[in-house]
C-alpha cells in the first residue's frame, strides 16, 4: 500500500509541471505586452507596462520565463486580476468558499440521487420503476447546464417568484455588511450563518442555492444513476452473489453486502469525471444565477482578456482535479485490494 | 504487390465483403439496434437535424445580404426554394458567409413575439429572428461537430497509432501527456485557449480539438497494440514489408473501426461544448446564428412585464429545446450503440 500511495504521489509534481509547462507554452502565442498583465500587482502598474516588460524580462526565451513563473507560483503569487481588482490568490481566497459551498451541496443530490435510484433500478429490472430510471436519466443526461439554468430561472423567477439568483438576498447583504456580530468562520454562508445562530440568513441562503445545485447536479446524477444501475446488475449476476443467495442468506443482505459493496467500484472511478463535471459547470450555472463564485470570475475573466485570472484560476482546477484523481485512486486501493497490487 | 495478393486475394475479399454487406442488416448487432425503439427514435432526431442542417436555405427566408450574395435580385428572389433551380443547390453546398447573418426585423430593444415580428418564433432583442437563428445554427453546429471531430481524430489516429507501434519513451511520454489533458476540466482548458488566440468560432473549434484529441489517441494507442499483435501483421513484417507500409496497409485499416464509431457519437457533446463557450460570450460575433449565442440572448429576458411574467417565455423557450432535443438524440443514438457494441452493459 505505501509504494502504491508513493507511486502516486510521485505523478503530482509530475503533473503540475506538464500542466504549468503548457499553460507557458500556450501564453507564449501572445505578446509581451499581454503578458506582462500577469505580473502586474496592482491598478497604477497597468500603466506602466514597457518597464514590466524589462523588470521581469518578457521578451526573454519561454523557458527561462517558465522558470520564473513557476518560481512565483510556488511562492503563492499568481498576478492581478483586472476583473476582480486584488491579486489572483487573494480572489481564490475570497472566492473559493462560495463555489465549495455549491459543490458540497450539489454532491447530496448526485450521490444520493444517482446511487440510490440506479440501485432501485437495478433490483427491478424491466419493471415500472426501472424504465422510469431510465427516461429519467437519459432526459436529465440531456439537460445542458445552460439551458437547464435558463428555464429554471425564467419559472422559478421570473414567473412564479419563488427563488431569487444571487447567494443571499440584498436585506442580508446590507445588514450582515454592517453588522459586526456576524463573524465569518468558514465564508460558506450556510455554515457561517448557522454558527452565528442566525436561522433566517441560513434559510435565505438555502433558498438561493435550490435552483444552482439542481442545475449543476441533475447531468451528474444521471450520469452516476446509469453507472450505478448497470454495475449492481453486472455484480447480481456474478457467481458469489449466487453462492450467497444458495447458502440462504436473505435476498436484503446479499444485495447490501455482496452485490452493491463491489458495484460501487465503478461508481468510485467516475467520482473523478464527476468532479470535472462540476467544475466545468460551476463555470456557467455561477454565471447564469449570478452567484459569487470562482465560476462567475473566471467566465467575466475570460470574456474581458484578464490572463492571469484565468490562468490562476486554471492551474487551480488542475491541482484540485489531481489532488482529487489522487484521493479516488487511494480510496480504490482501499476498496479493491487488486489495484493495489497490479 | 507480392504481398498484397498474399494477405488479400481480390475475388475472395469481393465475396466476402457482399456477404458482409447482405449480413450487417440480419447481424445480431443490427437486430438489436432495430428492436430497441429508443435508439431507431434517436437516428431518426439525428436525422430529422441533419436535413434541417442542409437544406436551411429551403426553411428559412434569407437576409437581404445574403440574397444579394446569391445574385438573387427582386423578381428571382424566391428561387432558392425551388430545387429545379442551380442557385437552390448552392445555397445549399456553399452558402456564402452572409448567410449565417441572422437577419433582423426591426432593431427593437425589446424582443417580440412571433405575432407582432411577422417571424416563425419571434424575435431577440436587436430584432434577431429567432427561427433563423435556430435553423442556421443547426448548420453551424454540424459543421463545428465535424471540423472539432475531424482534426481531433486526424490528431488522435497519428499519434496514437505511432505511440501503439514505436512504444518505448515515446509511447510513455505522449501517453502522460494525454493523461494530463484528460483529467483536466475540459471547458476550463477550452476557455483559456479561446482566450489566448482571440475569439472567434474558428479558434473555438481549434480550442475543442484540443481538449478532445488524447481520448481518441488513447482509444487508438489500444487498438494498434491489438492489432500489432495479430498474425497477418507479423506475416507482412516477415515479408519484408516497411514500417510504414505495415502501419497504412495492415494496422491502421483495421484498428480505426471503433474509433470512427467512438468519434462520430461525440459530435453532439462537442456541439455541447461549443455551445457552452459561446453561451459564455467566447464564440461568434453577435448576430452569428449559433445555438449558444441564441440562448445567452435569454438572459437578458428572465422577468417578464408587469402582469406578465412570462412575456419573453419564446427567447429563452426555443433555443433551449433545440439543444435540448439534439442532445437527447445524439445521447439516444450513443446508448444504442454502446448496448450493441457491449451487450454485456445492458
Amino acid at each position: 500500500m505505501l509504494v502504491f500511495i508513493a507511486r502516486r504521489l510521485l505523478l503530482l509534481p509530475v503533473v503540475f509541471i506538464g500542466v504549468t509547462l503548457a499553460l507557458q507554452l500556450l501564453m507564449q502565442l501572445l505578446t509581451p505586452y499581454q503578458r506582462a498583465g500577469a505580473y502586474v500587482q496592482s491598478e497604477q502598474q497597468m500603466n506602466r507596462l514597457d518597464e514590466i516588460i524589462t523588470l521581469y524580462r518578457l521578451d526573454d526565451p519561454w523557458y527561462l520565463q517558465y522558470g520564473r513563473w513557476i518560481g512565483q507560483v510556488v511562492q503563492g503569487n499568481l498576478g492581478y486580476s483586472r476583473v476582480s481588482r486584488q491579486p489572483v490568490v487573494q480572489t481564490i481566497i475570497d472566492r473559493f468558499p462560495a463555489t465549495l459551498e455549491l459543490a458540497l451541496f450539489a454532491i447530496i443530490p448526485v450521490i444520493g440521487v444517482g446511487i440510490w435510484m440506479g440501485t432501485a433500478a437495478a433490483l427491478n429490472r424491466d419493471k415500472f420503476i426501472d424504465q422510469v430510471t431510465r427516461v429519467m436519466s437519459i432526459v436529465g443526461w440531456s439537460l445542458p447546464t445552460f439551458v437547464l439554468g435558463i428555464w429554471l430561472l425564467v419559472i422559478f423567477y421570473g414567473w412564479l417568484g419563488w427563488l431569487q439568483p444571487g447567494r443571499v438576498s440584498i436585506r442580508y447583504v446590507t445588514e450582515l455588511a454592517g453588522n459586526p456580530n456576524f463573524r465569518y468562520y468558514t465564508k460558506m454562508l450556510t455554515v457561517d450563518a448557522l454558527l452565528n445562530g442566525r436561522f433566517d440568513v441560513f434559510v435565505d441562503a438555502v433558498k438561493h442555492l435550490i435552483l444552482p445545485v439542481i442545475t449543476l447536479s441533475v447531468v451528474q446524477s444521471a450520469q452516476i444513476m446509469r453507472v450505478m444501475r448497470s454495475s449492481l446488475l453486472d455484480a447480481l449476476s456474478q457467481d458469489y452473489v449466487r453462492t450467497a443467495k444458495a447458502k440462504g442468506l436473505p435476498g436484503r443482505v446479499v444485495t447490501r453486502k455482496h452485490a452493491r459493496r463491489n458495484a460501487l467500484i465503478p461508481v468510485i472511478t467516475l467520482s473523478g469525471f464527476v468532479l470535472i463535471g462540476l467544475i466545468n459547470g460551476v463555470v456557467i450555472t455561477e454565471t447564469i444565477f449570478n452567484y459569487p463564485g470562482l465560476g462567475q470570475w473566471a467566465a467575466q475573466a475570460a470574456t474581458n482578456l484578464d490572463y492571469a485570472a484565468v490562468l490562476g484560476f486554471a492551474v487551480f482546477t488542475a491541482m484540485m482535479v489531481v489532488v482529487a484523481n489522487l484521493l479516488v485512486d487511494l480510496l480504490y486501493g482501499v476498496v479493491d485490494p487488486r489495484i493495489r497490487y497490479a | 504487390m507480392a504481398d498484397a495478393e498474399l494477405t488479400s486475394p481480390r475475388p475472395v475479399a469481393a465475396a466476402a465483403k457482399a456477404e458482409s454487406r447482405n449480413g450487417f442488416w440480419r447481424s445480431k448487432a443490427a437486430q438489436r439496434f432495430r428492436r430497441n425503439p429508443l435508439a431507431v427514435v434517436g437516428l431518426l432526431v439525428v436525422f430529422a437535424f441533419v436535413v434541417l442542417a442542409v437544406f436551411a436555405p429551403a426553411f428559412t427566408n434569407l437576409g437581404r445580404s445574403c440574397l444579394r450574395d446569391l445574385g438573387l435580385s427582386a423578381n428571382t428572389q424566391y428561387d432558392y426554394k425551388n430545387p429545379a433551380k442551380p442557385v437552390f443547390w448552392r445555397a445549399v453546398f456553399s452558402p456564402p458567409a452572409t448567410c449565417y447573418q441572422i437577419p433582423r426585423e426591426g432593431f427593437a430593444a425589446q424582443p417580440r413575439t412571433a405575432e407582432a415580428s411577422g417571424t416563425l418564433l419571434g424575435t431577440t432583442s436587436g430584432g434577431y429572428d429567432i427561427f433563423y437563428g435556430l435553423v442556421w445554427g443547426t448548420r453551424t453546429a454540424f459543421r463545428i461537430g465535424l471540423i472539432v471531430v475531424g482534426i481531433s481524430l486526424a490528431v488522435g489516429i497519428v499519434l496514437g497509432s505511432l505511440s501503439g507501434y514505436i512504444g518505448g519513451v515515446f509511447d510513455n511520454i505522449a501517453m502522460r501527456f494525454t493523461d494530463v489533458i484528460i483529467s483536466l476540466p475540459n471547458l476550463v482548458v477550452a476557455l483559456v485557449i479561446v482566450m489566448v488566440l482571440g475569439k472567434s468560432i474558428e479558434n473555438l473549434m481549434l480550442a475543442i480539438a484540443m481538449v478532445a484529441w488524447p481520448s481518441y489517441a488513447r482509444l487508438m494507442r489500444g487498438e494498434v497494440l491489438r492489432v500489432k499483435e495479430q498474425d497477418y501483421v507479423n506475416s507482412a513484417i516477415a515479408l519484408g514489408r516497411r514500417p510504414l507500409g505495415v502501419i497504412f496497409r495492415h494496422v491502421l485499416p483495421n484498428a480505426i473501426g471503433p474509433l470512427i464509431i467512438v468519434a462520430s457519437l461525440d459530435i453532439g457533446s462537442v456541439v455541447l461544448t461549443a455551445a457552452a463557450l459561446s453561451f459564455l460570450g467566447l464564440g461568434a460575433e453577435v448576430g452569428y446564428a449559433d445555438w449558444g449565442q441564441m440562448i445567452s440572448f435569454a438572459r437578458d429576458w428572465i422577468l417578464g412585464t408587469p402582469g406578465n411574467p412570462l412575456a419573453y417565455w419564446y427567447v429563452s423557450f426555443w433555443p433551449g429545446l433545440i439543444i435540448v432535443l439534439f442532445v437527447l438524440g445524439w445521447n439516444l443514438l450513443g446508448d444504442a450503440f454502446r448496448d450493441v457494441l457491449d451487450p454485456r452493459s445492458t
